[in-house]
Formats: structure tokens, sequence, C-alpha cells
């Protein structure tokens, strides 16, 4: 009969309002209540009400995974040995993998010797024009930049409010713990301590140049070879100058690493001649 | 002899190895084989370039032309290039055919004559390279405006805020000093016009004048002097602001009284030159790029680009292509974002004839847990960047899980695979159910869309029409099944088709592709069971963030939700390959899909053609790229 598609369309709509109050009362109204069990049925597979959130009153928190603007982590006040140190190492990867190109990386140079020294002296970040990919945060080998999960970065003026400087980008460690507990854990699994790497390092040849006996003092040691360490993990793109510098300070300790990290320098450098060569 | 003569009549059906042997071996001086490192195809000599089409689509059945673009070879061989990728409707690989011109006074003949879906390519290519096409009727920039100076994607051509010709850039690091590139580009100082443009004559607003200059192709001479009276005939200007748009595009119609004589669609508002950027930008780069264009299925265009980058990849000595689970993840969320596409073209369709918001938000309430979902595995609801080159951004993780962090957050917490099993079988075929309810039986519906905007077997072919507009045409052309890719060889579904070709026709094609994609998703679940804990890198860690892409070309191509996605990527550069890609072309469906628009509103009232470009599902992102 002519109009019964119309009905029963008219009845599935009239169905929805009428379930939108069922479903309240099955829940009786404690799905509004602000718990992760009730805003999780209220947001879940089997509900058949009203799912809207009343932002600003409400928010729905977002996952672990959510990437916003990045930040870049520095250790906790309370560390013992490293309070208050960037995370960053300076290496650049993450300037280079930004698709729109919107991270500026100041490296630092030791004022006494003027060689490079593992810790950024200028960190910028563009927000305007990052895309919030998260490359920067997925391929940093120091875990030293993460995405953000506060999107509430509104201003009214965008020209003083919109370039982050390193001390707007800073944030604790235990911050970036705090809102996303299981991927902190996962890459602490991958680095095999919960410390930096470099920490992690320090701590391992300070007790090895101890049983060695070396001329140079443990600390300073430890220092020149995190700044190689630096340098190998940006060799590997073009960077000749830091690894110039580490290698040609003949102060580090020849291990089994510096051959095949002289071999990448090397590779490194023919590659980047031969792309100047090409004008490229 | 016999051999040949047996071999004459099935011609149709060589393999595209004979048919290329076939080409050589009777247009002899026309064609040579392209042998450079990588590359595959045909060189067609430019003045038989129309013939040979010809025996291409006629005698070798090649009747479907996806892809037709332009390359610049600037100091490689220092030659403009026109590729043209054609396919058989019956299914399998692509015939590659070229044609060379030099750089200066670029000219290649038109093939509109033979596919008139070559319309807007050729008239992009020749809006971003310069190259002529004679023969083609109506060759005028389309993306650019007719005051822009240049053609864009010449190698020489340089954007106001040009820094260096790859990235990354040098003055990011080690002494990156921040500045904006307006603080150098004064707004105003960075712009040129071509010497023949008078900028005043934009100044006059008299109708005529309008229409005229921007050179739109309406005759609006015909329409003012018939009989020097001014007619009832009239120009409307639909768009670029129009509701029933999505997004900004302009459709120019002649209307005699309410019916559309003829139509003219603009665009390019949203024209960002994205090939440029991309081969400014490294491989790795581009992916969040993909995102952009459609931004209904970001997963789809992520798909078509590594497939594209990955073929190139395989033919480089260390590769090696993705576990069996990274497929399964791949095609989950290719067909998620297929629902959340179908969906969402479904219910704005809706709007435009006329059921305001109600179907909609239905749609919109699966769409958000999907996009919940994909926010929990990709770390965004619509740009996703979650596939990488042999593998993708991480595994699913083991819940659905959010920490409260601003203030009023509220949290939720799901097991994922639970959560997935319960959208796959429960809430999302409820979902189309309750569409069909709604919808397929409606009789205002019925009566709205039946018989309008019709498009022929033969004229969807013929205009490179793809995806759901071909298919309710009554072309059973579907890439998962002509020209399989992923896992979907192995997987059990049926191509959707209608026969009508009207708009009726596209809305039972996208029902029933929801329904499939329902089909595929049940059989992707246990794939996931059985492949836990396996990882979805084939060496089991991330790939490089600076990948060497070898010598040559790709086309890569998926079945997205509006129809044929491609990306033609040349890869230059030393033996070694490169990191930056030479050529990144996009063959998206929404721009080629428009090609038929015209010839399809036809004859209809101007309240149909807001539902015939509904219908045809276009995202402006991707339109103008
Ligand atoms: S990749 Fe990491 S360590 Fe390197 S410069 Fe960027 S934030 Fe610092
Ligand atoms: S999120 Fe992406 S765009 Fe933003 S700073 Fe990081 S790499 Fe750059």
């Amino acid at each position: 009969m002519y109009g019964t598609g119309l009905a029963k369309g008219l009845r599935l709509t009239l169905r929805h309002f009428v379930e939108s109050y069922i479903d309240d009362l099955r829940y009786g109204f404690r799905k509004y209540h602000h718990s992760t069990d009730n805003f999780g049925i209220r947001q879940g597979t089997q509900t058949k009400g009203v799912i809207t959130v009343q932002y600003p009153d409400e928010k729905i928190a977002v996952p672990e995974r959510f990437r916003f603007v990045p930040f870049l982590i520095v250790e906790d006040d309370d560390h013992p040995t490293r309070s208050g140190k960037d995370w960053c190492t300076s290496c650049g990867i993450c300037a280079k993998v930004c698709p729109p190109q919107c991270i500026w990386i100041v490296r630092g140079n030791d004022p006494d010797t003027g060689r490079p020294v593992p810790e950024p002296e200028g960190f910028f970040i563009d927000i305007d024009i990052c895309m919030n990919c998260g490359y920067c945060a997925e391929y940093c080998p120091f875990d030293a930049i993460k995405m953000d999960h506060d999107y509430e970065l509104a201003s009214y003026d965008r020209t003083s409010h919109h370039i982050h400087d390193k001390e707007k980008l800073s944030k604790p460690n235990s911050y970036w713990r705090s809102i996303a507990p299981t991927r902190a854990y996962d890459e602490m699994l991958v680095r095999g301590t919960w410390e930096h790497k470099d920490a992690a390092k320090e701590a391992r040849r300070g007790s090895a140049s101890s049983r060695a006996s070396s001329p140079q003092p443990a600390a300073q040691q430890a220092a020149s070879a995190a700044a190689a360490e630096t340098a190998a993990v940006s060799a590997a793109v073009e960077a000749e100058t830091v690894a110039t510098a580490a290698t040609a300070e003949g102060a580090t300790p020849w291990s089994e690493d510096d051959a095949k990290r002289e071999e990448r320098r090397r590779k490194a450098l023919e590659r980047k001649a031969k792309r100047a060569a090409r004008g490229g | 002899m016999e051999n040949l003569a047996a071999a004459e009549q099935s011609v149709e059906r060589l393999s595209i190895d004979d048919s290329i042997e076939y080409l050589k071996a009777n247009h002899s001086q026309a064609i040579k084989l392209d042998d450079r490192d990588g590359y595959e195809g045909v060189i067609v000599d430019s003045d038989m370039l129309v013939d040979i089409a010809r025996v291409i689509r006629d005698e070798l059945g090649f009747d479907y032309l996806s892809s037709a673009t332009a390359v610049d070879y600037l100091g490689e061989g220092d030659h403009m290039e026109m590729v043209y990728h054609a396919y058989r409707s019956s299914g399998g690989g692509a015939l590659v055919f070229k044609a060379q011109t030099d750089r200066e006074a670029a000219e290649i003949p038109s093939l509109v004559s033979v596919w008139r879906g070559a319309d807007f390519q050729e008239r992009e290519a020749w809006d971003l390279y310069g190259i002529r096409f004679p023969g083609h009727p109506n060759l005028t920039r389309i993306l650019m405006w007719e005051g822009f100076e240049g053609h864009p994607m010449r190698k020489d051509w340089r954007e106001a805020y040009y820094e260096e010709e790859q990235k990354p850039f040098d003055s990011r690091w080690p002494g990156g000093h921040v500045h904006r590139a307006e603080e150098k580009n004064v707004f105003g100082k960075n712009v040129s016009y071509p010497p023949d443009i008078d900028l005043n004559r934009l100044m006059d607003t008299s109708e005529e004048a309008v229409y005229q200059s921007l050179g739109l192709g309406v005759d609006i001479e015909r329409i003012m002097d018939k009989d020097g009276f001014e007619t009832n005939e009239l120009v409307v200007n639909m768009g670029p602001h129009h509701p029933s748009t999505h997004g900004v595009f302009r459709m120019l119609l002649t209307v005699d009284g309410e019916t559309v004589t003829s139509l003219e669609p603009v665009m390019g508002y949203l024209h960002r030159n994205h090939e440029k950027i991309g081969e400014r930008n490294t491989y790795l780069h581009n992916i969040p790029f993909t995102d952009r264009l459609d931004y209904i299925s970001s997963m789809g265009n992520n798909h078509g680009y590594v497939l594209a980058v990955e073929q190139l990849m395989s033919l480089g000595r260390k590769y090696n292509p993705p576990t069996y689970r990274c497929e399964a993840l791949r095609v989950m969320m290719v067909e998620l974002s297929r629902i959340v596409n179908h969906l969402w073209a479904i219910g704005f369709w809706l709007n435009d004839i006329g059921a305001f918001f109600t179907p909609v938000l239905y749609f919109i309430q699966e769409r958000e847990r999907i996009l919940d979902f994909f926010e929990a595995v990709a770390g965004s609801r619509m740009m996703c960047n979650y596939m990488r080159f042999g593998g993708l951004f991480g595994d699913l993780p083991e819940r659905i899980k959010s920490v409260s962090n601003l203030t009023n957050d509220r949290v939720r917490d799901y097991n994922t695979m639970q959560f997935l099993t319960e959208m796959i079988n429960e809430r999302i075929p409820r979902t189309i159910d309750e569409l069909e309810v709604l919808l397929t039986q409606n009789e205002i519906l019925i009566e709205r869309s039946m018989g309008v905007g019709i498009l022929s077997a033969e004229d969807a072919l013929n205009f490179s029409a793809a995806g759901p507009l071909l298919r309710g045409s009554g072309v059973a052309y579907d890439i998962r099944r002509a020209d399989p890719y992923s896992i979907y060889p192995e997987l059990d579904f049926d191509v959707a088709v209608e026969e009508e070709g009207d708009m009726y026709a596209r809305y039972r094609v996208r029902v029933t592709e929801l329904r499939e994609s329902v089909r595929i998703l049940k059989q992707i679940l246990p794939r996931l069971e059985s492949t836990q804990g396996e990882s979805i890198w084939a060496d089991g860690k991330p790939g490089a963030y600076a990948p060497r892409v070898p010598h040559g070309e790709s086309y890569g191509r998926v079945e997205n939700g509006k129809g044929e996605l491609g990306y033609y990527i040349v890869s230059a550069g030393g033996r070694g390959g490169s990191s930056n890609p030479w050529r990144y072309h996009v063959r998206a469906p929404s721009f080629i899909n428009l090609t038929p628009l015209g010839h399809m509103s036809k004859g209809h009232k101007v309240a149909d053609i807001v539902g015939i470009l509904g219908s045809i599902d276009i995202v402006l992102g991707e339109t103008d790229r």
C-alpha cells in the first residue's frame, strides 16, 4: 500500500525517541554520573540512548595514543642526579621527520670548547603549522618528545602565543607517565630502563671507568660518550660536524661500537657528497 | 599463420605483455618500449597518439582510462611526458602508455575524443604543467584561476614561500632560529600576474563581464541575444558557498525556466597544490598529507599511498612485504572507513534532497564509535596517519582506555577486541537495517531519486567514473576484485552493482557495499584472533624514517569509498633511488567523478542538481587537492 514505507520509517524515528528514555530508566540515570563505568555505558556499544556530551561541562577524556601538539620531556624535579635536565639530546631527527617543518632546534655548544653538547639551546614548535601527525614522537630515538593530550590551546593572539619555545614545551617526565601510563611502560621495556637512555649508560660507564681507572673523570667521560652517541644517530643521516668533533677529540675510549660508528659516518659523508654532486 | 588468426580474435583478452607485443607488431613506427629503469609500458609517438589510443580501446579492449597525468623531467631528459593508465572493465592490470613533448611549447594531442574521462585531467595538466592539448573542447585552467602566473607543477616553478627544493630544510637544525614565512614574504608583495591580464577588468561587475572574463565556457552571447530580447534562459551561479556543495564548490548553470540546459563545474577553491607539496616532502612526510585529501576516509588514502610506495620499494633489494597481521589490520581499517564514508554519503545526500538531519544523525552516532576506535588505535579521529611503508603505526592496543587529564574529563575503558566484535556483529548491522527501514521503501525517496541523474554504462566507463557512480550504472568494476591487492583475494564478498544508473541505484549500491563491508569485517575478526602476537613489521622493528626508494615508477590504486583512488609515483635520482618522490600524483575519484556531472544534469530541475551532486559523493579536500 502506498505510504507503508513512509509509515515504517516514522515508526523507527518514534522508537528511537522512546528508546532514549527507556535506556535512561534501565540504567536509572546513573549513566549521567561521572565514573568510568557509567560514562562507558553512555558511550558504549550497548547504549540505545542519548550519547551526546555537554562540552565543556563534560569532556571526553582522550585515549592514550591521542596526539595533539608535542611537548618535550624534562627530568622530574625530584630526580636524584638529573633533575630538570632535558631528555632531548638535540639530535635533530624530529626536525627532519616533521612533514610541515615546524620544529626549529638550536643545538647548544660548550662555551669553553665550542663543541656541540647533547642538549638543545633553543627548541621551537610553531603550533599553527604543526599538523599533529605524531612523527616527532614516533621517531625520536630518546623518547624525549611526546604528543600532548591538552587540546585546549585557543588564544586571542596567534603571533605571541602560537610559537611554543622550550620553556613552554617542557613538561616533566611524570606528566607523560600520568597521561599515558601504558605507553610509558611499553617505552620503558624497549629502552630497558625507566631512566633516559644516556642516564643508564652514564651509570654503566661510570662503574666501568672506575674499574679501568681511566685518567679522565668519570662524569666528563660519560658526557662525551653521550655526545658521541648523539652524533652517531645524527650521522646516520648527514651530520658530519658533531661526529667529527666527537671522534677527532680522541678522548672517547674506543669500543667495538666505534668502528661501526666510523663506518657509518664515512658512508653518510659519501652520500652527502653524492647528493651535493647531483646538486640536490 | 593460424596462430596469428586465432590471436586476432582474442586480442581483447591478450595479457598486458602480449598487448604490448601486439601494438609493437602492428604499429612499430609509433611505439617504443619504455626501457628506463623500473618503468613499464610503451612510449607512443605524439602524432599517432589518438590513433593508438583508439587501437588500445577498441582492439585491445582497454575501455577504462583510469589516470592521465603529466610529469616534468627537467634535468632528467628535459622533456614533458603524459602518462596514461588504461584498464579493461573486465579486470586485470594496466596498459601504461606515454607520450613525450618538449618542455617549451609543450603540446600533446587530446584524448577527449577517445575517452571523455580525459577532459578534466587534461585541463589539469594544462593548468599545472602548461601542456597544450590540441583537440580539447575547452582547454582552460581548472584548479587555478586565469590570473595565475605560470604552471606551478613545473619543476622550475617556485612558490612564494620557497625555501629549498626538498625537505628536510637545512634551516631547522642545528641552527634553527625560528621565523615565520610571512615575515619574509609580506602578503600582497609576493604575487605576480601574467602580463596579459587586466586586473581592472575584474572591477566590471556586469553579468556579461563577470562570466566572460572568467572564461567559464558559458555562451553568454547566445543567452543575451536571442532575437534581441533577454529570454527566459538564465545563468544561475550555485556556490561556491552553498550548503549542498559539501564544501567550496561552484556550479554555473544555464536554466530555461526551471530546467537546466548546461552545467559547468568550477573548482579549485580549496586547492593547495598537494602534489607540489608532495614532491618537496620525503616519502614519509606524505602519509599524513594524504589524510587531508578525502578526510572522511583517511585510512583508505593512507593505504593507496603506502601500496604505491611499497610497489616501488619492492624493486629494491632490501624490502620485506608487510606481515599477514598488518594486512589484516589494514583491510579492517579500510573497511571501517568505507562504512563511515557510505553512512556519511547517504546521510548528506538525504540532507540534499530534503530529509533534513534525522537519518544522518542516526548514522553519525555509529560513525562516532568507529572514530573513537580510530582515535584509540591511530591517535586521531580523522587524520589517522596510521599506515607506514611495510607496516603500521602500531598494533591494536589491548584496551580502548583514557586517562583523565583536563577538568571535567570523563573516562572510558573498553576491551578493544570486545568493542570491535560488538560493533561488527551487532551495532553496525543493526544500523544498516534501520537505514533500510527508514529509506529503501520510502515512497518520497523513491519518487525523488528514481530516474534522476541517469548515467548509462557506456558513458560511465567513457567518463572514467569510479566507485558507486560506476557500479550504479551497471558496470561491476571493483578494484578489490578486478585488480586485487592486499588480502582481498582470499576474502569472500560480492561486488555491488545496480543497472539503472540513477540516484536511487547509487544509493542501493552503497547500501549493498555497507553490508559487504560488514561481511568482510566478520572475516577479519578471526584472522586478528589467530595472528594475535604476530608483529606488524616483517623484521619485527619499525621501518626507517628516511627510506631510499629505488628508481622507477608505480601506480598504486585502491577502491576507496568514493571510487578509485590512485597514486602515481616516480622515483628519480641516482642508482640508489631517492628519499623524495620526483613525481607524486593523486588520481582523485572526487575530481574525476565530476566530469560527467554536466552530462547527467542536463534536462533536470535545479532542485535535482544538488541531489545528483550528492549522489556522486565528492569531498572537496580531494577534488581540489
Ligand atoms: S628527535 Fe628527540 S632527541 Fe632528537 S632533537 Fe628531537 S626531541 Fe631531541
Ligand atoms: S606532530 Fe608532526 S607536525 Fe607536529 S611537530 Fe611533530 S612532526 Fe611536526
